[in-house]
């Protein structure tokens, strides 16, 4: 009895002693407590938003109930400097930043983890045993619905570059995008939309002349398209537009017929897992949410898409593999930004 | 009497192992060619596609307004995924300064400004690396400009490919011995098969056959089939010459021996005395035994030549041995013994009818010779087609209980009767004559329990 209480103050007090001093920021912190007495944590560093990621951490704790989850929203970048730089102590790495969690894999930052859920993915869904994807979420464009009341609904990125150039006053001052400086999704998506077509190019022309809004993420863009401030939101987080039912009235959802990116949220365990083999388990209940056929209430994304080419044709599901370090080479993307920079920022 | 053979291996068995051990090692010769080979083509393959992300990088820099853009196309690295998801790491050195990548990748070991790529095996984040880097010139503000660019895999890929491959070459190597260990046990088996032929084909043949052997054999034993063919006419030669000499000293025997028969009968009838009558009769006794023996001597003699040249006629078995009872008429009665003869219908069969004659003297001759005075000798001739059979019953002593197998034997003799003149020829002549004539000669005592059987049997023509 004397020994549990003496142990019990020692975890206690290198809990308390345990966080450590880093300089990443951490915007936002969870802990997801568990009832029973001598309960392991798993801690998570993610970029996902804590409201729409928490059912997730739910159902796993449902499953284990001896498991305590520490979470930190974190942005893409900060999440990369985490590991990257700092060896923070995390178990599990989740990023939109298709990019940055191949680099992390790449450069030796990350566990292999094999299981039968692994095997569940198909080719594309797993990059060496290392990154596993969980969701599809297209790349949206969110339109407000008053803005848009007299107008046609672009259902295209040439539509839409007919609409803003045929009304600059109505637009001017209420375009936004991602600031691809430090948004590590922005900077994706704006990479691909490049890598696939100039019209990319000809849309940051005419959004630049409109004196576009930047912004860091997706969530801030809906807001505002929600209230009104803006009338169009390019390259948004559709599952977060689609997860906003409070917007729902005010808003579009569009996901342009020309082509649509479509970027896998993945999981990877980094080298400095305390609890990789927990972790491993958590990355397969990650799976098994998100690509076994019956859907489950706990898993918030868009139902996942065995063969999203068959069905349709315009969605352009980022490939995971080496491609993506090319756009996060030093020079790469120095002169990516130059462009970026050329086209949107217009005095 | 044969001797022990003592067996030294066996030459299917050797020529198993041989072929065998044969079949393995040419099993792992395979397995490592097709590995070796494997591992070159995943090197060269993995080499070819380092080669082309590095060339489509140096393709893509250039100077553009006195600067040097270095563009990495997407493709340089995205090609590199479809051989494997190997770990990429590159660099990119202007002047051999550091401008992009992993500044901690190695430089190629051996850097020669020959302009022609390096291929190289590096170790990087204890990593066996595969790095190909290549370089280019360009002029900037009329400075030359080297540009150098590496770029890495790590060898998972190659090493799972490898693997793979090394599994299916097993798998291929298992197969392969297999099918040659069946082939290696088969053809052993069929260069065996005409040694097996040959023995078997030389071990039916009956006691007197003598023939050359005349299978066809292959080439590497035609010289023993000929030595052994040169063995059996030796044999032959040998056998004959002295069964020839038998015969003529028997031959030779037999006439003076009459002479002095009959000057013993002219000299008994002159002497009085007791005694010397009596030796007088035990000599003529051992004269009667001694030519006896000379005449069955050549009756052997004549049988064997005979059945080795055996004439084929139409007989009366029936009439012949009716002949021959009549004949022997005489002698039985001088034992007071009834010699009675059943004689059916005609039964005909072909054959020798000297041989056949001489068979059937012999074996009443034996039967009288062995019966007690005033005793009865049955000859039955049964027809069960498609055999006849002749039995010669007696009321003698029959055959001893144990050992009456071997009394067709030239010279035996039956353990029970030693006080009877005999040569022990008797048997062996009918036996052989049988034999001859494809047919039988069975020895049995009565069914009675009294006196012997013997029959003998022709096939009916």
């Amino acid at each position: 009895m004397r020994l549990n209480i003496v142990s019990l103050v020692l975890a206690a007090a290198t809990v308390c002693v345990a966080p450590l001093a880093h300089s990443f920021e951490i915007e936002h912190r969870q802990n997801f407590a568990s009832k029973a007495a001598q309960p392991v944590t798993l801690r998570i560093l993610s970029t996902a938003d804590i409201d729409l990621f928490a059912p997730l951490i739910l159902s796993f704790q449902a499953e284990n109930p001896k498991v305590a989850v520490t979470y930190h929203a974190v942005s893409s970048t900060e999440l990369m400097r985490a590991l990257q730089d700092e060896q923070a102590p995390y178990d599990i790495a989740v990023s939109s930043a298709m990019d940055l969690q191949t680099k992390l894999a790449n450069d030796g930052f990350a566990l292999a983890h094999r299981s039968n859920e692994t095997n569940l993915l198909p080719e594309w869904g797993k990059w060496r045993d290392h990154v596993f994807a969980f969701t599809q979420e297209p790349a949206a464009i969110v339109l407000s619905a008053k803005a848009f009341a007299n107008l046609p609904v672009p259902q295209t990125r040439q539509d839409l570059i007919s609409v803003l150039r045929d009304h600059p006053d109505l637009f001017r001052g209420r375009v936004g995008t991602y600031d691809v400086r430090s948004s590590g999704l922005g900077y994706l998506f704006a990479t691909q939309d490049a890598r696939t077509s100039e019209t990319f190019w000809r849309l940051a022309e005419v959004m630049g002349h409109l004196d576009i809004q930047l912004y860091c993420c997706s969530g801030a863009m809906i807001d505002d398209v929600s209230s009104g401030k803006i009338a169009v939101a390019y390259n948004v987080l559709g599952s977060y537009a689609m997860a906003r039912r409070d917007a729902k009235a005010n808003i579009h959802i569009i996901t342009p017929q020309d082509f649509t990116t479509v970027m896998l949220r993945t999981a990877l365990i980094p080298t400095t897992a305390q609890r990789p083999a927990l972790a491993g388990q958590f990355i397969d209940h990650l799976i098994r949410a998100a690509w076994l056929d019956e859907t489950t209430d706990s898993y918030p994304f868009p139902d996942i898409n065995r063969d999203p080419l068959a069905s349709n044709t315009s969605l352009r599901p980022i490939r995971m593999g080496p491609g993506l370090l090319v756009y996060l080479d030093k020079l790469k993307k120095r002169q990516f930004l130059n462009e970026w920079e050329n086209a949107i920022l217009q005095p | 009497m044969s001797a022990e053979l003592k067996a030294t291996g066996s030459i299917r068995r050797r020529l198993s192992l041989q072929l065998l051990s044969n079949a393995a090692l040419l099993t792992l010769l395979l397995v490592f060619i097709v590995r070796s080979f494997a591992q070159q083509l995943a090197e060269q393959s993995q080499d070819n596609i380092l080669m082309a992300s590095v060339t489509s990088i140096l393709d893509a820099s250039a100077i553009q307004q006195g600067e040097l853009i270095v563009d990495i196309p997407y493709s340089a690295f995205s090609m590199l995924s479809n051989l494997s998801d190997d770990r990429v790491f590159y660099r990119i050195d202007k002047n051999s300064v550091f401008l992009t990548g992993y500044d901690d990748l190695p430089n190629p070991t051996s850097v020669k400004n020959t302009g022609s790529p390096i291929f190289s095996t590096e170790t990087y984040q204890d990593r066996e690396i595969r790095m190909v880097t290549a370089s280019r010139r360009l002029a900037l503000e009329n400075q030359p400009v080297e540009l150098r660019v590496s770029v890495a895999q790590t060898r998972n890929g190659q090493d799972q490919t490898l693997g793979e491959i090394s599994r299916m070459a097993m798998l291929f190597g298992g197969g392969f011995f297999a099918i040659s260990a069946v082939l290696a046990l088969f053809s052993a088996q069929s260069t065996v098969g005409p040694l097996r032929r040959l023995a078997s084909a030389v071990s039916r043949r009956g006691p007197r056959d003598l023939r050359p052997v005349t299978d066809r054999v292959p080439a590497e034993m035609v010289p023993l089939v000929k030595s052994l063919n040169q063995f059996i006419e030796r044999l032959k030669i040998s056998l004959t010459r002295s069964e020839d000499f038998i015969a003529e000293a028997a031959h030779r025997v037999r006439t003076p021996l009459a002479t002095v028969r009959a000057q013993a009968e002219i000299t008994l009838r002159r002497v009085e005395k007791d005694e010397n009558r009596a030796s007088l009769k035990e000599m003529i006794r051992a004269i009667d035994d001694s030519s006896r023996a000379a005449g069955q001597l050549l009756d052997h003699a004549m049988v064997t030549f005979r059945t080795d040249h055996l004439e084929q006629s139409q007989i009366d078995l029936a009439a012949l041995v009716g002949e021959t009872v009549d004949r022997l008429k005489a002698v039985a009665e001088l034992k007071d013994i009834d010699l009675t003869y059943n004689e059916n219908d005609p039964a005909k069969i072909s054959g020798d009818a000297i041989l056949i004659q001489n068979a059937v003297r012999n074996l009443l001759d034996n039967a009288i010779k062995y019966s007690p005075m005033d005793s009865r000798v049955s000859v039955e001739l049964v027809r069960q087609t498609p055999w006849v059979i002749l039995s010669f019953h007696d009321q003698g002593l029959g055959f001893p209980q144990t050992g009456a197998a071997g009394l067709t034997k030239r010279f035996a003799r039956g353990s029970n009767v030693a006080g009877i003149v005999g040569s022990g020829l008797g048997l062996t002549i009918a036996d052989e004559v049988a034999r001859a004539h494809g047919g039988d000669l069975k020895i049995a005592n009565n069914a009675d329990g009294v006196g012997a059987c013997v029959s003998i049997s022709f096939p009916l023509s």
